[in-house]
């Protein structure tokens, strides 16, 4: 090596300090990156419809998508759907162009055996003995939609938008309009469940942060434990209590507050949710605040008061600008777990108690709409970025105190 | 201001002993944190109006818990504290318009220079013109002018704890805590620090409690000064008082340097006594109020010993032997072997002719007996 100012370790150390990070660098862009990557590329890159019907869909780029078109087109189409059907495609074919318009998953199902069959002489009567459909444009029209290999449509429908024939955007019908609503409604749910994190944590946080350390230690363990435990139990547990025939109805029922017959609707819906919720992340709202306010000295609190400050003068004007980093940090937690959360309201939330990420997971799971997850999902990425960004312009992201 | 006129006219009712001078009064006033220990033992206390007095006293011996319990951040646990002749314990901190200057400055972090200087007037609706004006006159005071927009972690110790003093004058109280304000300052600082206080002090006429464990910046401070050792107040006097006659034991030992020698009272002659130390007799000031056969600790500070070429010179004079020798410019400090003591200090000014000594003479020293105070004794182990 040769002589050089002592700025810190030679090459070859810092070299060989940052191939210790490798496996962690790997580790992550193989289980977050890359996952991330390609349920974010399904929701705009489709190549199902495109590499089976490749004939059909260069010759439907000249139809004027008003008439019906001629048949050559049903040729190309009717070869490449008995293709399909002998490589077992034509389900998720018919699946696929269902997405775009209902109902045509069995038009191109049954198109496709009745290709296989050649019943008629035209491959344009061949279809249509399969299904009547075939002599529509609208048909058409699903299919040259339901072909385009890189395509936003997700994004419009978990928008609530969608194309008019004329190919411009236009929202939805109201009735038809599911997304956006839901998205609001779980901003508005995170919002609620942060607030009440808030209402709740700050005074516990208060509480541990001015005990004496034994007692402390004692405060921070009962907010750890349920931290410990199992979001399954915890969650349950709420169902114990809140249900029709739960503790807490038994109770206001024993007592008399509420009629027999009167039970209160606790759980199964929004309440719950919040109930639920709020609980489960509490501690995520505890910890950063109790980590600045122990860094808080006694001593500003009685100079505020030995100045002429009246306990709530000292508490706003002092005490509360100078938590300002932990309840950022704690809000900022709780808001941005609570718009992903998926557990507790699927179990506590009941139909109306659901939230954004349960719809995600419907057609994850059950719709099977991938790329209508992805879509989804990339809205809820880009809401939370957004959060972050506004985050840190009004506090700053280095001022983040997370415990 | 609404709270004052209250209190002026409370104050005109239960007025317990209308005594001009006195504006702040502990009586019997003891303080326990555990039950057990008494961190401040029946304290007996009159500051009087534009007083600047200081508690002074080794670490631990209750100084701050005085103050805490002035400012009402604490309950005295036996006893009472006036204010102005009225009784305080049930006003909480905010009502008694007590500046505080804190040991660690306590300035808000999050506001500006400016915004500490006008919290205690904005707490108290004083309208934002008078506002400016009062926050302008106060960094004047501290000489901080223009300072107002700079983050208090953005000055300099001295400049911090110059707004500290500002902030807990600015709404005008008559009475200032300081509880050790210029202990994280550098020397040139402090001093500096300590003629700006002592000038504030006098221009605005107020009165101060100061709280320190310095002697010299005491004596440089105050008019007078408390001097406390676990918990009690040792004595309180004049800085010139204190360091002349001091009166007990441990003043004589925290103020200044001084020699101790141990002795037994043989005989009680008024004011003065005769103290056999060894197989000497001295006659010293009787100081302690104790009977012949008593312990005794006499007290001789080092300037006050001279050289007695030809005997008959002082009333007390021994033979010593120089141990070693310093030269200090203005003065030669001479460490002796004398009456079983072998660090026995003799300061001789350097005048001409004070006579060259080297280590090993034998010289005659000696004192007057008013010099030579005979306090309380205490075995030397229990000593800080
Ligand atoms: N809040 C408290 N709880 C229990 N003991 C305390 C408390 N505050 C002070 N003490 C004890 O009381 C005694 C006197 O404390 P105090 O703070 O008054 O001393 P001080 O003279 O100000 O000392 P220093 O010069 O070190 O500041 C100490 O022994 C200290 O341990
Ligand atoms: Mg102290």
């Amino acid at each position: 090596m040769t002589e050089r100012p002592a700025v810190g370790p030679p090459a070859r150390t810092r070299l060989r300090a940052a191939g210790l990070t490798l496996p962690l660098v790997a580790f992550v862009g193989f289980s977050f990156l890359f996952p991330l990557g390609t349920m974010l590329s399904r929701s705009v890159y489709d190549p199902l419809v495109a590499d089976a019907l490749p004939e059909t869909l260069a010759l439907l780029e000249e139809w004027d998508g008003e008439t019906l078109p001629g048949e050559p087109v049903f040729a190309a189409a009717a070869r490449e759907l008995e293709t399909a059907l002998e490589g077992r495609l034509a389900g998720r074919l018919g699946g696929r162009v269902n997405r775009v318009a209902s109902g045509m998953r069995s038009v191109i199902v049954r198109g496709a055996r009745a290709a296989a069959e050649a019943p008629a002489a035209t491959a344009r009567e061949t279809l249509m003995v399969g299904d009547p459909a075939w002599g529509e444009p609208a048909t058409w029209r699903a299919i040259r939609t339901a072909g385009e290999r890189f395509t936003v449509r997700h994004y419009l429908r978990a928008l609530d938008l969608d194309r008019d024939a004329g190919g411009s955007i236009v929202r939805q019908p109201e009735e038809l309009r599911i997304y956006v609503p839901l998205l609001l409604r779980t901003l508005m749910v995170s919002g609620a469940v942060t607030l009440l994190c808030l209402l709740l944590g700050y005074p516990i946080a208060h509480l541990i942060a001015n005990a004496p350390p034994r007692r402390a230690r004692w405060l921070i363990l009962l907010v750890l434990v349920p931290f410990w435990t199992s979001l399954l139990v915890r969650t349950t547990a709420w169902i114990v209590l809140l249900q029709t025939h739960g503790v807490v109805n038994s109770l206001l029922v024993a007592l008399g507050i509420v009629a027999d017959d009167g039970r209160i609707a606790m759980i199964y819906n929004m309440t719950g949710t919040l109930v639920a919720m709020t609980h489960v992340l509490l501690p995520f709202m505890v910890l950063p605040l109790y980590s600045v306010m122990r860094t808080i000295p006694s001593h500003f609190m009685r100079a505020a008061s030995s100045l002429g400050a009246n306990r709530r003068q000292s508490f706003f004007r002092v005490y509360w600008p100078l938590t300002l980093p932990g309840t950022a940090a704690g809000s900022l937690l709780v808001f941005i777990l609570a718009i992903g959360y998926y557990i507790t309201p699927a179990l506590v939330g009941g139909s109306s108690g659901q939230l954004f990420s349960n719809m995600i997971a419907f057609h994850m799971q059950t719709s099977l709409n991938w790329g209508l997850a992805a879509a989804l999902g990339g809205i809820l990425f880009v809401v939370v970025g957004a959060l972050y960004v506004v985050y840190d312009r009004l506090v700053g992201a280095s001022s983040l105190k997370l415990g | 201001m609404r709270y004052r006129r209250r209190r002026q006219r409370e104050t005109a009712k239960e007025v317990v002993v209308p005594d001009d001078a006195t504006y702040v009064e502990f009586e019997g006033v003891s303080k326990t944190y555990d039950g057990v220990t008494p961190v401040v033992d029946g304290l007996d206390l009159q500051v009087h109006k534009g007083e600047f007095l200081t508690l002074l006293g080794p670490s631990g011996s209750g100084k701050t818990t005085c103050l805490m319990m002035l400012a009402g951040f604490e309950a005295p646990t036996a006893g009472a504290i006036r204010i102005r002749g009225r009784p305080i314990g049930d006003l909480p901190p905010r009502k008694r318009g007590i500046g505080m200057v804190f040991q660690n400055y306590a300035l808000f972090p999050h506001l500006t220079v400016g915004q500490n200087l006008s919290f205690p007037l904005e707490v108290r609706r004083v309208d934002p013109e008078d506002t400016r004006k009062r926050v302008a006159r106060a960094l004047g005071l501290v000489r901080l002018e223009g300072y107002e927009n700079r983050k208090t972690t953005q000055l300099s110790g001295g400049q911090q704890q110059r707004v500290a003093i500002a902030r807990a004058l600015v709404f005008e109280p008559d009475l200032v805590l300081m509880d050790e304000p210029l202990g994280a300052l550098d020397r040139r600082l402090r001093e500096e620090m300590q003629y700006e206080i002592r000038r504030i002090q006098r221009t605005l006429g107020i009165t101060c409690i100061y709280v320190t464990h310095d002697q010299q910046e005491a004596m440089v401070l105050s008019d007078r000064v408390a001097v406390f050792h676990d918990g009690r107040l040792q004595q309180i006097a004049t800085p010139e008082g204190l360091y002349e006659e001091p009166m007990r034991n441990f003043v004589a030992r925290f103020i200044g340097e001084n020699n101790r020698l141990s002795g037994r009272i043989e005989n009680i002659d008024g004011a003065v006594c005769d103290v056999r130390v060894g197989d000497t007799v001295i006659r010293a000031l009787r100081v302690v109020p104790g009977e012949v056969g008593d312990l005794t600790t006499l007290s001789i500070r080092p300037e006050r010993v001279g050289l007695a070429p030809e005997p008959g010179l002082f009333a007390n004079e021994f033979e010593a032997r120089v141990e070693d020798l310093t030269f200090l410019g203005d003065h030669l400090r001479v460490v002796v072997s004398v009456l079983g003591a072998d660090d026995f200090i003799v300061k001789i000014p350097n005048v001409v002719g004070h006579g060259a000594v080297i280590p090993g003479d034998r010289v005659r020293i000696g004192w007057t007996p008013t010099d030579c105070r005979a306090l309380d004794h205490k075995p030397e182990s229990t000593e800080p």
